[in-house]
């Protein structure tokens, strides 16, 4: 059994390449990201897999320019900001925990007044 | 490689998908896309169809316009006003029994001026809301919000309502339409090309000064607002539209709820959350859109390439405690997170709100608030919530805040300023005084803010109360307040020649 685990858990590193994500973000929430609606990402490759929570963390490091606390509270988006995975509700998807593919494509829209 | 425990578990997780391919609950076939509520998963195809339908269901429901009716669409290039105007498009192309059978036309305003954006992204913008209604072929018209600064007074007065029309009108109204079903008055009008309004820096300038003359980001927010529904109010009449339709969604019907009543405006709930609002007689203000979610708007507008133009307001990139308004929000968004049925909850509770209907046929202009055009909730008797505050307020203010608020010039920085403007501009009030028909009253002063106070409803005086000055206020609103003033003076001199008011009435 240790070596099924083992080769299950090499497949995986094997796996876990960069991973190129379009991300989109619209409704207002685009001025915190210095006015850019359309980001091309590239996350880079890491041992586990990347999920949506990690994107998150990962957009607020390097992507966002101003005010984080508008975009991510907590660990999750801003009450009032919508998630899109691939044209579909994020809800659908399983939220947080999504793992991401390659060539995924992520949709913010805010809906609050003013962005 | 300690980790092999952890991944396993993980993969073990997924092996059972949450959700991904979960169905439709309308066609049952297609993958779901989108949640509506807890357990309505939608496809994307269901979705659409049950978007449209809900538009004209709305508008079937309520049955206030007419065929042939000119309605203008109040468009702020927002998600929600411009998903509005596409499903008033595509109600516009269907199918002879399921057409839409009003003529629109688009308005505009541009607040750019009262934000602080600067002229160069004003016209940007502009520029790309222009394309947008471009394309639909209806008449459309951009107004800088700077235009308010010149509106007549009749804005604010009382509109001679239209005869009261009995609920078989419509059905009439429809029936006829069929029958003399003239195509050519279905076709939009030509699209005439507007040019864009040039705005004179000076008038940019005055109304900064006058929304910076609010103290709190409230007040602010609530003199746009009803400044900006003075401009649509008489652009509307003066282009002969008599509906007005709104794009709050349901989101927004629930945050400008609660946020009403937290802003004292808890008598005219009913007339800014509702369907139809009739405070303008000639001109009724329609909101087909709340029924919509903010979520099911973003998602449709998104999924079907609605365009829509972000435009940045007064609360844009603000902190949750910046105004009533905004922190009302905020506090609604979040809710509705944690329980989704907090948004529906209290939308559900502002459609069954009514407006208490004082005889409005022998209701004189002059009970109406001078700013949002509500009946004034302020004549109320000795043992009410009102009088309570007031006195409350009497006695608080009686120690600490009695001088500055006696006094209209505190030593603030700012009001070095206002009263220069004022003195530069005297002659054109008196000019405009003199023209509306107070010609004995030239040399009277601007209304105080107390005397002001008397014209307004509770939620509005709270609004004036939290400016520097009222010198500041659009020539129009100063104007009819002296007329409603004078008049009420005269009405106490010559009272005692006058029938009692009750008698007339019976």
């Amino acid at each position: 059994t240790l070596t099924s685990r083992l080769s299950k858990c090499h497949k995986h590193h094997t796996l876990q390449i960069e991973l190129s994500l379009f991300i989109l973000s619209s409704g207002g929430a685009e001025l915190l990201f210095d006015g850019v609606k359309k980001h091309h990402v590239t996350l880079p490759s890491q041992s586990e897999p990347w999920d949506v929570k990690q994107l998150l963390v990962w957009i607020q490091r390097n992507l966002l320019k101003e005010r984080p606390e508008l975009f991510v509270q907590g660990d999750t988006v801003r009450p009032g900001i919508l998630v899109l995975i691939n044209d579909a509700d994020w809800e659908l998807m399983g939220e947080l925990d999504y793992r991401l593919q390659d060539q995924d494509n992520v949709v913010f829209i805010s809906t609050l007044h003013g962005g | 490689m300690c980790q092999v425990d952890e991944d396993y578990h993980d993969q073990f997780e997924h092996a059972d998908p949450p959700s991904v391919s979960k169905k439709c609950v309308k066609c049952k076939e297609a993958t779901a896309a989108v949640v509506i509520r807890a357990r309505d998963v939608y496809c994307r195809g269901c979705f659409k169809e049950y978007f449209i339908h809900k538009f004209r269901a709305m508008l079937g429901k309520n049955r206030i316009i007419f065929p042939g009716e000119k309605v203008l669409l109040a468009v702020s290039g927002g998600p929600s006003s411009c998903s509005m105007l596409s499903q008033v498009q595509e109600g516009l192309s269907q199918n002879a029994h399921k057409k839409l059978r009003f003529l629109p036309g688009i308005i505009y305003i541009d607040e750019g001026g009262a934000v602080g954006q600067s002229v160069k992204d004003r016209l940007r913008m502009v520029a790309e809301l222009q394309a947008v209604f471009k394309a639909t072929g209806f008449p459309f018209h951009i107004v800088p919000l700077e235009q308010v600064l010149d509106l007549p007074s009749s804005v604010v007065m009382k509109a001679p309502s239209p005869s009261e029309q009995p609920a078989s009108a419509y059905k009439a109204a429809v029936d006829n339409f069929i029958q003399n079903d003239s195509s050519s008055c279905l076709t939009p009008q030509e699209q005439e090309e507007t040019s864009l309004p040039d705005v004179q820096e000076s008038h940019t300038q005055l109304l900064q000064q006058l929304i910076g003359s609010a103290k709190t980001l409230t007040a602010k927010e609530d003199l746009l607002n009803t400044l900006r529904q003075h401009l649509l109010v008489h652009t509307a009449r003066t282009e002969g539209y008599s509906k007005l339709m709104l794009g709050d969604n349901c989101t927004r019907v629930a945050v400008k709820l609660l946020t009403s009543i937290s802003l004292g405006r808890g008598a005219q709930l009913a007339q800014d959350t509702g369907f139809s609002d009739f405070r303008y007689d000639d001109v009724i203000f329609v909101r087909p859109m709340r029924d919509y979610s903010a979520k099911e708007i973003a998602y449709y507008n998104h999924m079907f390439k609605v365009p829509s133009v972000f435009i940045p307001n007064l609360d844009t990139k603000k902190t949750d405690k910046a105004s009533i308004q905004h922190l009302t929000e905020t506090f609604v968004t979040k809710l509705q997170t944690d329980f989704p049925s907090t948004v529906s909850t209290i939308y559900r509770t502002s459609e069954k709100l009514q407006t208490a209907c004082k005889s409005s046929s022998t209701a004189d202009h002059s009970d109406r608030c001078l700013l949002c055009m509500c009946a004034l909730d302020t004549a109320v008797e000795d043992a009410s919530a009102f009088k309570a505050t007031l006195i409350s307020e009497q006695l608080s203010g009686a120690t600490t805040t009695e001088i500055p608020r006696q006094n209209p010039t505190p030593v603030n920085t700012e009001s070095t300023a206002p009263t220069g403007q004022c003195c530069s501009s005297e002659t054109g009030e008196d000019c405009g005084r003199a023209a509306s028909g107070g010609g004995s009253c030239s040399s009277a002063k601007a209304p105080e803010t107390t005397d002001l106070k008397s014209l307004l409803c509770y939620s509005c005086q709270l609004t004036i109360k939290d400016m520097s000055s009222v010198d500041q206020l659009p020539q129009y609103i100063l104007s009819e307040a002296h007329r409603r003033l004078m008049r009420s003076q005269m009405r106490e001199v010559i009272s005692g020649f006058l029938l009692d008011d009750g008698d007339e009435a019976d």
